[in-house]
């Protein structure tokens, strides 16, 4: 199997119908506000195989966080309640133990928090951290344990490690803390790693290592990867999937490279002709008219009708996630009849006016 | 525009000479010269944007430039007065003009204030209107950033990354300052909504003025929003000139290799190889490499770069770069 080619990979990969390392069904959950229960998102389904690249993409807001959290058992706590199953190497993680997540959590699954400073506790060293995770699941000592930190911490591409393990994490940039988190994560060689914005906070020459090192680690070691961005070059150029959701759902899944020529949901087709470098310079950006509704007037049917140019009478029953042939889902009953721009369709400068100022 | 406010506009609303900041190590044994010789101008009414390498100090010099923190040595004017010569009072109604919005929107937000309570006390501090006219800006800047109503009445925890930074933003807009030092501010938004608010940003500069000091790692963001680059590297600029230059024309090997490993949303096989990947180890700011500070990395280094720090020098107009041989033209990507 060759590096760099997402759709073959992809294809062969459901050919083997290898047993997904994480399956997601139906999973919504829901929040206690001062305005009522929230129902933050509803009805997830995807699954994940292992050694699998998937980019969760979506407006800000949407739910790639707390899905991801989901996972981990991690939610707030001001959280009401959680529908479907989550079955991770065939234990459903929404019903299981304490005991058993505890076990779980760090070791088999890894998370890379999105802000990476409230992630850090300031009071210990950022060294102490990465060895206790490792200390926590398995049995070696304070030397061994500082030893693989350092390593970990070079790979990261931390310069002068033994000089920076004694840190506290106000000592460190951005990007520091963020290749900190990254170490901490991978320490205990995960099964599945779950990465949330792991690169933003990091100039382009060290993401690209960063992302070469997930690349690597998930093809050596099978590890499965849920990298969740608003990066879509990230998502080029890293994972085999993406996942697009929005307003709570899951609104589409293909592979990479089809997503981004032929997206089959307007919102999709909408964020790639948001990207900025194709829209000429100093002009305005194109943006996707109108705002996501707000939970107390959520629409019943498509969720994105208020914005959606192809809108129609049907729209305004429920989508369901549907079948498009070839291993693609989408929920939009119009998608083989839209035949929607990707990324490579640079809209032409007056229609991306238009949008912008609707 | 008449004659006087393109005079004014050639002055510089922050001037920043030989500035120097450091740290100590937490072993108090070294120091981090975290910044270590910057010169640069921000124009009136423009949007200077900083890019460069992780932990090459932008944050600090952003720091620096609305004096969060002092600097070692050297100086930072506003206007042309230095600030840290006003008298207290002087100095505190001064620095409402110069704000920053952080990287984390976690550190500027207090978690048992209401989004609304947080959008309203700059606008308190301020005495700004009446109570009733404060509310009323606060709940606009919120639909401004495009958050409901509903979100006002919530904690920050219970936002989403790209909300809470939404947040930060309607809150530093509200003071209308002259001067905004941008820190990663849409580095969490999805790229609909990075396009309202990069909008939104536009719009203000063009309403009222404002001045902005962009950072950010995103050079599609940098190169749509501002008018000059600074590229840095290791405490120190390597290159600064007009971004369309800079882009297009970049003089210094970093910023080459920076713009080559820009990630490309593009399918696998539309992707053109050419990435130049630097190697050897990042050098650490507590010692770094003699001569040219990009000397272990660069693809094209000499002898000479080891032994000489090569000079901050204009070489073409506007355009500035600190490499010896920088007016090589074998140095261009293609
Ligand atoms: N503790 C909470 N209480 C109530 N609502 C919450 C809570 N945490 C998150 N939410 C809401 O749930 C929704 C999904 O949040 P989430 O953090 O998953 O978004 P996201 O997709 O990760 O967005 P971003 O890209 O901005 O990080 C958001 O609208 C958010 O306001
Ligand atoms: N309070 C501090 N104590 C010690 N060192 C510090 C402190 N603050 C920053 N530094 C160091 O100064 C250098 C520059 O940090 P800075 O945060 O300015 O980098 P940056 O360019 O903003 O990086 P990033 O892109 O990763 O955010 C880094 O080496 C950092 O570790
Ligand atoms: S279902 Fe209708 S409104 Fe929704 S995305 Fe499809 S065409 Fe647009
Ligand atoms: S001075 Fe030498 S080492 Fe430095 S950037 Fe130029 S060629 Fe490279
Ligand atoms: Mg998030
Ligand atoms: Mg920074």
């Amino acid at each position: 199997m060759e590096a760099g080619q997402p759709a073959q990979r992809r294809a062969e990969g459901a050919r083997d119908g290898a047993r997904p390392l994480l399956s997601v069904r139906g999973l919504g959950i829901r929040f206690k506000t001062t305005q009522g229960i929230w129902q933050a998102t509803r009805r997830i389904d995807f699954d994940i195989a292992p050694g699998e690249r998937v980019g969760i993409v979506g407006e800000s807001g949407c739910g790639k966080t707390i899905t991801g959290l989901s996972i981990l058992r991690l939610l707030p706590g001001n959280f009401a309640g959680l529908d479907g199953k989550i079955l991770f190497d065939g234990v459903d993680l929404a019903s299981c133990s304490a005991r058993q997540m505890r076990a779980i959590r760090g070791k088999r699954i890894a998370m890379i928090f999105q802000e990476p400073m409230s992630a850090l506790d300031p009071v210990f060293t950022v060294g102490h951290q990465i060895a206790e995770t490792l200390r926590v699941h398995s049995n070696i000592g304070q030397e061994e344990a500082r030893a693989k930190t350092l390593k970990m911490l070079r790979r990261v591409g931390i310069a002068s490690p033994e000089r920076r393990i004694d840190d506290y994490p106000h000592q460190l940039s951005g990007g520091m803390r963020q290749r900190v988190m990254i170490a901490a994560s991978l320490i205990c060689g995960p099964q599945l790693l779950i990465a949330d914005e792991p690169t933003t906070a990091l100039d382009v020459t060290v993401q690209a290592q960063i992302l070469e090192l997930l690349r690597d680690i998930s093809e050596t070691s099978k590890t499965a990867l849920m990298l969740i961005t608003h990066d879509l070059g990230v998502v080029a150029e890293t994972c085999t999937r993406m996942i697009t959701m929005y307003a709570g759902e899951v609104i589409e899944d293909a592979s990479v490279d089809e997503a981004l020529v032929r997206p089959l949901h307007p919102y999709t087709s909408g964020l790639l002709r948001s990207l900025p470098h194709l829209s000429p310079r100093h002009g305005r950006l194109p943006s996707i008219p109108g705002r996501v509704p707000s939970i107390a007037e959520m629409p019943a049917g498509c969720r994105f009708r208020a914005r959606c140019a192809h809108a129609t009478k049907g729209c305004e029953a429920e989508q369901k996630l549907q079948d498009a042939g070839g291993g693609r889902r989408v929920r939009c009953h119009r998608f083989a009849e839209l035949n929607l721009p990707g990324a490579l369709h640079p809209p032409d400068a007056p229609a991306a006016a238009k949008v912008a100022t609707q | 525009m008449t004659a006087a406010s393109a005079e004014q506009r050639r002055e510089p609303i922050v001037s920043v000479r030989d500035l120097q900041v450091r740290f100590q190590t937490s072993d108090r044994r070294a120091t981090v010269k975290a910044v270590d010789g910057v010169n640069f101008d921000v124009r009136r009414g423009e949007t200077f944007g900083i890019i460069g390498e992780s932990g090459s100090g932008k944050t600090t010099i952003g720091r620096a430039l609305v004096f969060l923190l002092n600097p070692s040595a050297g100086a930072i004017l506003h206007d042309g007065i230095d600030p840290t010569a006003l008298s207290r009072t002087e100095f505190q109604n001064h620095r409402r003009d110069y704000q920053i919005i952080f990287q984390d929107p976690n550190a500027a937000l207090n978690p048992r204030m209401t989004i609304l309570a947080s959008v309203l006390e700059p606008l308190e501090l301020a005495r700004v209107g009446s109570r009733a006219e404060r509310e009323r800006q606060a709940r606009e800047a919120l639909e401004r950033v495009g958050l409901p109503q509903e979100f006002g009445e919530r904690y920050p925890h219970q936002l989403s990354g790209g909300q809470k930074q939404r947040v930060v933003i309607a809150r530093a807009l509200t003071l209308k300052p002259k001067l905004i030092v941008c820190d990663e501010v849409v580095a969490a938004l999805d790229m609909s909504i990075r396009g309202d608010v990069l909008n939104l940003f536009a719009d203000l500069q063009r309403d009222l003025g404002l001045t902005y000091v962009f950072i950010t790692h995103d050079l599609a963001v940098v190169s749509h929003i501002s008018e000059r680059v600074a590229v840095m590297y290791l405490g120190q600029f390597v290159e600064l000139g007009p971004t369309e230059e800079v882009a297009e024309r970049p003089l210094h090997p970093y910023t080459i290799a920076l713009l080559s490993a820009e990630p490309r949303p593009l399918p696998s096989a539309m992707r053109q190889e050419g990435r130049i990947v630097l190697q050897g180890e990042v050098p650490s700011p507590i010692d770094p490499p003699s001569g040219c500070r990009f000397r272990t990395r660069c693809p094209h280094a000499q002898p000479l770069c080891t032994e000489r720090v090569p000079e901050w020098r204009e070489l073409k107009s506007d355009h500035w770069v600190a490499c010896h041989f920088a007016d090589r033209p074998n140095f261009s990507p293609n």
